[in-house]
């Protein structure tokens, strides 16, 4: 009986060392929050990267080898992601980790790609990830400090000077209400009121109406994500706000618009992504192609509307694609990081990335649309 | 004064969502003295079952209705297959049966429907009744409305029904209970499946206000099991009553002194109540006979 099950494994152990040998792979690790509080960000995410290494490898792989992946849940929990990074590199043996679908997960995973030496490319926000430049790290969604840029430049452009402030209490919103404090002077806005609401908070209107009740504010801002902006939305609707309202790109999405009703969206304005205007965009676009391929074939396998977040993980995988395939060695990390800090003007659905040694997001101000919602529809401001 | 009529308007929207929930903790609890951590739950399906029956093509008040057969019949499941074969363990350990069940329930509501947040829309529009230069949206008046309603029906059935009286007897004395012929598992599976049936008819009325999606049970829950001790737990009056203090306490924090503080001074004037009433405002004193 015991050499008999010998036997199997050692027929086992053969035939994967031969099918090893005939097909070389690319191991590439993700570790994003496909369940937990996190979902909203990794769940499209998970979706995106294994619909994308699907097409890839159908398509013949890079330079013939195709992407074996492992993909890992870690839930939102930090603790988990380290311990699925550490994994990855020491059991999985991968050349590249994408995800970390939140600040707190990437932190994690962070760590364990700057020991080991493995290129990471993080899904999440804060400009910490990625200042100071750690070697191994890189990120490609857009900071909360380029937003609050973003629209403070275009509150400049319409004469708006002093403006009042809603925040969620969140990591998300309190890391941009932190971050928007800190570049307003920059523009020469002045935030006269400062309020701040619970994720769960059903209703807002006693600190719009705080708002709303101090002298000279012209235009109010919200960061945060979840059902507080669609909230906030409502309520300025219907305490019949005469100003406009900015909303952070924490929220663009066409379900918001759902959440907060079209009536009371009406003209607000937001930073957001080419993703979501992709039916608008002009065919001479640089992000035409890429904005509609992915969001064509992302609708035709999961029947869902692409998100801002699955679009963090299409642009990373991109990215590690092209860095593998100009690596020349797909086994050697080190020559995939050196390849990927090279990256030059790829197109992604975020924006257009450069990386170099002192910048490893490559993004600038223009890879933000300004965004107005107009009967129910996004509408690219000029 | 158009300032603090529109704070105190916030703070009965918002208290009547925690009344309605604190609400539905009262029947299991005069049942078996067991906090239903679950409550939260019922809340979100009641809501979530009412999302997806609308848009699968529904009228709205058959699918609330939908919501409502549901999720009571969840409840009484809940009982059957976690609580009852529990009968003999002490409270605290039917309470965590409860917090288990709950996590269940989220989870298997991320899997059979979404993890995306949902709204319908609201009963009556979405026009703001103006009044003395502040605004209240008509839902939240549905919302005050339903939380009376709750109210006027729990309060009728536990005074003046002979079933009503029966969940009190379960409560108090088990064994009695079943010596005067009163069934006590029949009592239980009732207060189960009211108790879900309540806090679906609490889901689907704040809904289009809070919006819902599979994870706001857990605060939901929060709210309104300190307002109900706030109001004294088990007692109907202490639950709207808690309910809408609660609310106002966070509203004119919010308004007067500053938006940072609005749970925390609210869980302060909690602690300080029952400091001084540990039963709550409503709550009857329990003497132990020796």
């Amino acid at each position: 009986m015991m050499s008999k099950t010998t036997t199997a494994l050692a027929t086992l152990a053969a035939l994967g060392a031969l099918t090893g040998a005939a097909q070389a792979e690319i191991r590439l690790g993700v570790s994003v929050s496909a369940t937990g509080p996190a979902a909203f960000l990794g769940d499209p995410e998970a979706k995106t990267i294994e619909m994308l290494v699907e097409q890839l490898n159908e398509e013949g792989g890079i330079n013939g080898e195709e992407i074996a992946l492992t993909l890992y849940d870690d839930g939102g929990d930090p603790n988990k992601a380290r311990t699925f990074a550490t994994r990855l590199v020491e059991d999985d043996e991968v050349v590249a980790i994408l995800g970390g679908s939140t600040t707190g997960t990437t932190m994690s995973i962070l760590s364990v790609a700057e020991d080991e030496g493995i290129p990471f490319i993080s899904l999440a926000g804060a400009i910490s990830i990625i200042d100071p430049v750690r070697e191994f790290v890189f990120k490609t969604p857009h900071t909360d400090r380029m937003a609050c840029e973003k629209i403070f430049t275009d509150m400049q452009a319409q004469g708006i000077t002093k403006i009042g402030m809603i925040s969620g209490t969140d990591g998300f919103g309190a890391s941009m209400q932190a971050q928007c404090k800190e570049v307003a002077g920059d523009h020469g806005i002045e935030i006269l009121a400062d309020e701040t609401y619970g994720p769960q908070d059903a209703d807002m209107t006693p600190q719009l109406t705080r708002i709303r009740n101090t002298d000279g504010v012209q235009a109010v801002l919200n960061p945060g994500f979840g059902q507080g902006p669609a909230i906030v939305t409502r309520n300025v609707a219907q305490l019949g706000f005469e100003i406009p309202l900015y909303q952070s790109h924490g929220v663009a999405s066409d379900a918001f618009i759902e959440l907060a009703g079209a009536e009371a969206a009406e003209a607000l304005r937001l930073p957001g992504t080419a993703l979501l205007i992709a039916d608008k965009l002009a065919e001479d676009d640089a992000q035409y192609e890429v904005v509609t391929s992915y969001t064509e074939a992302y609708k035709a396998k999961y029947d869902q509307d692409v998100s801002t977040f699955g679009g963090y993980a299409h642009d990373a995988f991109a990215l590690i694609v092209d860095a593998i395939a100009r690596a020349g060695d797909s086994e050697d990390p080190q020559a995939i990081r050196d390849a990927l800090e090279a990256t030059s003007g790829l197109v992604g659905t975020t924006g257009t990335y450069s990386f170099s040694p002192e910048d490893h997001l490559g993004l600038d101000l223009s890879a933000f649309r300004m965004l107005e919602i107009k009967d129910g529809d996004w509408l690219p401001v000029e | 004064m158009d300032a603090l009529l529109q704070f105190l308007f916030s703070g009965l929207t918002v208290g009547a969502v925690y009344a309605l929930v604190a609400l539905g903790f009262t029947i299991i609890y005069n049942a078996s003295d067991v906090v239903n951590f679950a409550q939260g739950e019922f809340v979100m399906l009641g809501g979530m079952i009412t999302v997806f029956t609308y848009q699968a093509g529904l009228p709205l008040p058959l699918a609330a209705v939908v919501a409502i057969l549901v999720t009571s019949a969840l409840g009484v499941a809940l009982n059957k297959l976690a609580i009852e074969p529990a009968r003999g363990a002490p409270v605290v350990s039917l309470i965590i049966i409860t917090i288990g069940a709950s996590i269940v329930i989220r989870g298997a509501t991320q899997l059979i429907f979404d993890k995306q947040l949902h709204r319908f829309p609201s009963f009556s529009g979405d026009d703001p009744i103006h009044v003395l230069g502040a605004t209240i949206l008509p839902q939240s008046l549905w919302v005050i409305g339903g939380a009376l309603a709750v109210f006027v029906g729990l309060w009728v059935f536990f005074t003046r029904t002979l079933t009503g009286k029966a969940v009190l007897a379960t409560a108090n004395n088990r064994v009695a209970a079943q010596l005067v012929g009163i069934n006590t598992g029949w009592v239980m599976t009732l207060s189960f499946g009211l108790s879900a049936a309540i806090g679906a008819f609490a889901g689907v009325l704040v809904t289009p206000i809070t919006l819902v999606g599979y994870d706001v049970g857990v605060a939901l829950a929060l709210k309104g099991f300190a307002a109900a001790m706030l109001g004294g737990m088990g007692n109907p009056k202490g639950a709207l009553v808690g309910g809408l203090l609660l609310g106002c306490f966070e509203a004119l924090t919010a308004g007067y002194l500053s938006s940072q503080y609005k749970e925390a001074v609210a869980f302060i004037v909690i602690l300080a109540v029952l400091f001084v009433m540990p039963q709550g405002l409503f709550g009857s004193k329990s003497t132990e006979r020796v």
